[in-house]
């Protein structure tokens, strides 16, 4: 269908000598000098921060792979991962009720993400924790005082553990709730055109066509909330529940050794946010398919003679 | 006469307060080529929408193979559709958009296979080979693997020309099929367009290119305004118009 033209003029050009003039880069002393001053600072700084004995390095060494900060982690892990994933699931259902054309759905998620969003996380958690103070009895049965099912004493079922997990949760979902609109807001009203013309309604319009694209937009935010949140339940070390930062806290507070413990903690945290980064990176390759970000876009052409213009980086 | 593929009747349709059809009466005969035409917010892509029910129609009736659109009738009263039935019944239509709207994170393949693959629950292998034929047909066999992006705006257009043949449509709706496109891509838009016509297809086009019209088109409709001013056979309306309004477009466009 499409022919293939040549243009003879380009072709059949023959090199001339101004092709082959030597091209000086421009060179900037300033910036060169700025980074040696600021590699000399950052090298002096580690120097100090290494021999400066009241770091305790033999401490935090001793400390890493302990037994209690190694359950501490997993506790950690598990209350990330689970409160994330509720935090998605109901985020997404807020989303699309939000979306709603109903508007008693709408309102009812633009309440829950008014009040969720609008208290402190750490309030939140503490009123969870004593929530048997207010509901000493957990049951289910009829609204407005109707015939009811017993299911057990609030202190039992809701354990500190259930409460912090209850309270991370349903602070998440109203975080995702609105990264989650924006998301699927993002994505071209032509798409529901083509998939509708195409026979799709509902669940198959939104799971094939709408959250998939949505998804290019929702991660980098979610990968973000991820690791905010991985940090973020150290806050439940409040509700005594022994994740890492608590572990770190019980040690120190046996042998005093407040800093090097803190060391050992935070270590374990950064090494949790840069594998949690790199996978969001590799999530994103993924939904950006066939973007402009798409990674075999990305690669600059090969060019031949001066140095090609500056590309995106990879 | 045969039946007609689309018969519409007193169609109209507002938003808001504004009225856009006020009452379109049009008739296109099976494997036939209608084109409309006529200024921007005359109406045309508005009706278009109507015949696939991405629009609702407000007041008349608009029929698409026989069946109502967007409504069933029982014991003399007009029962609006449930989306699910509306979904089926746009699939005797094809739709073909002035900006593509292809699925931006498929490729070309998986394009073409999606509807009938997951609204039809056609068995894949079956239907990735007649994509494979129908991606021949629109010149491009050897870029299913690509993305959309990856490709020119008159290659996308015959990708999205492809997905909607895909479904095995009576009949094909064309939105401005080639406004968006590079005036040297609008070319190989139209050749499509035209074997597609040639083949016996069913055809409504809105469209700019009255070209296009005088050489394909059985049918030629003039919009403005929201009703429709002339309509006949392609030579009669754009050659020999007989209303002034139709004239004074005619004069400005050519």
């Amino acid at each position: 269908m499409q022919k293939q033209y040549s243009i003879p003029h380009v072709q059949e050009r023959a090199a001339t000598a101004e092709d082959s003039i030597p091209v000086v880069p421009l060179k900037h002393p300033v910036r060169l000098a700025l980074a040696v001053i600021l590699i000399a600072a950052a090298a002096s700084a580690a120097w100090d921060v290494a021999v400066n004995e009241r770091y305790r390095w033999d401490v935090v060494v001793s400390y890493v792979f302990a037994p209690q900060i190694l359950a501490g982690m997993g506790l950690t892990i598990v209350l990330t991962v689970v409160s994330m994933t509720v935090g998605i699931a109901l985020g997404t259902v807020l989303a699309i009720m939000r979306l709603s054309a109903n508007p008693i759905l709408s309102t009812i998620s633009r309440s829950y993400i008014w009040f969720f969003r609008g208290t402190p996380l750490l309030v939140q958690l503490i009123f969870w924790y004593n929530i048997a103070a207010l509901y000493p009895v957990v049951a289910l049965g009829l609204p407005f005082g109707g015939p009811s099912l017993v299911l057990g004493s609030a202190n039992v079922l809701i354990t500190p553990l259930g409460a912090a997990l209850l309270g991370l949760s349903l602070n998440e979902a109203a975080y995702m709730a609105e990264i989650i609109r924006g998301g699927i807001g993002s994505v071209d009203k032509g798409q529901y055109d083509a998939a509708r013309a195409l026979g799709m309604s509902g669940g198959k319009l939104m799971n094939r066509v709408i959250l998939p694209q949505a998804m290019r937009v929702v991660l980098p935010p979610t990968g973000n909330q991820v690791i905010s949140m991985l940090k973020g339940t150290s806050l439940v070390s409040v509700l005594a529940i022994s994740d890492l930062l608590y572990s770190a806290q019980i040690i120190y507070s046996n042998n005093y050794q407040t800093i090097p413990l803190l060391i050992v903690a935070s270590l374990w945290y950064l090494l949790m946010t840069t594998v949690l980064s790199f996978f969001q990176n590799k999530l994103e390759r993924r939904y950006g398919r066939g973007f402009d970000s798409a990674p075999r876009l990305r690669r600059p052409a090969k060019t031949q003679g001066r140095r090609p213009a500056k590309t995106r980086s990879a | 006469m045969t039946n007609a593929m689309v018969e519409a009747r007193g169609v109209r349709k507002n938003f808001g307060a504004t009225e856009i059809l006020k009452g379109i009466d049009l008739r296109v005969e099976q494997g036939s080529v209608t084109c409309l035409i006529g200024p921007s917010g005359s109406g045309k892509t508005t009706f278009l929408r109507c015949i696939n029910h991405l629009e609702k129609v407000d007041a008349g009736r608009l029929y698409v193979d026989e069946h109502m659109v967007g409504y069933t009738e029982r014991n003399g009263r007009l029962h609006e559709m449930k989306e699910r039935q509306t979904a089926r019944s746009r699939l005797n239509a094809g739709m073909v958009f002035q900006r593509f709207n292809l699925f931006p994170h498929m490729t070309v393949l998986e394009n073409v296979i999606e509807a009938p693959v997951h609204v039809l629950g056609r068995p894949r292998k079956e239907v990735v080979a007649e994509a494979q034929v129908l991606l021949d047909r629109v010149g491009l066999g050897n870029r299913g693997g690509s993305y959309p992006q990856e490709l020119s705006g008159g290659q996308q257009q015959r990708i999205a020309i492809a997905r909607a043949l895909a479904m095995k449509p009576k009949l094909m709706l064309f939105d401005e099929p080639t406004s968006a496109l590079d005036p040297e891509l609008v070319g190989e838009v139209l050749d499509v367009m035209k074997s597609l016509a040639q083949a016996g297809m069913t055809m409504v086009v809105v469209t700019h290119e009255l070209g296009f019209a005088r050489q394909v088109a059985d049918q030629v409709v003039f919009m403005d305004g929201g009703v429709v001013v002339e309509c006949g056979p392609s030579e009669e309306v754009l050659d020999n118009p007989q209303h002034e309004r139709t004239k004074a477009f005619l004069s400005k466009v050519l």
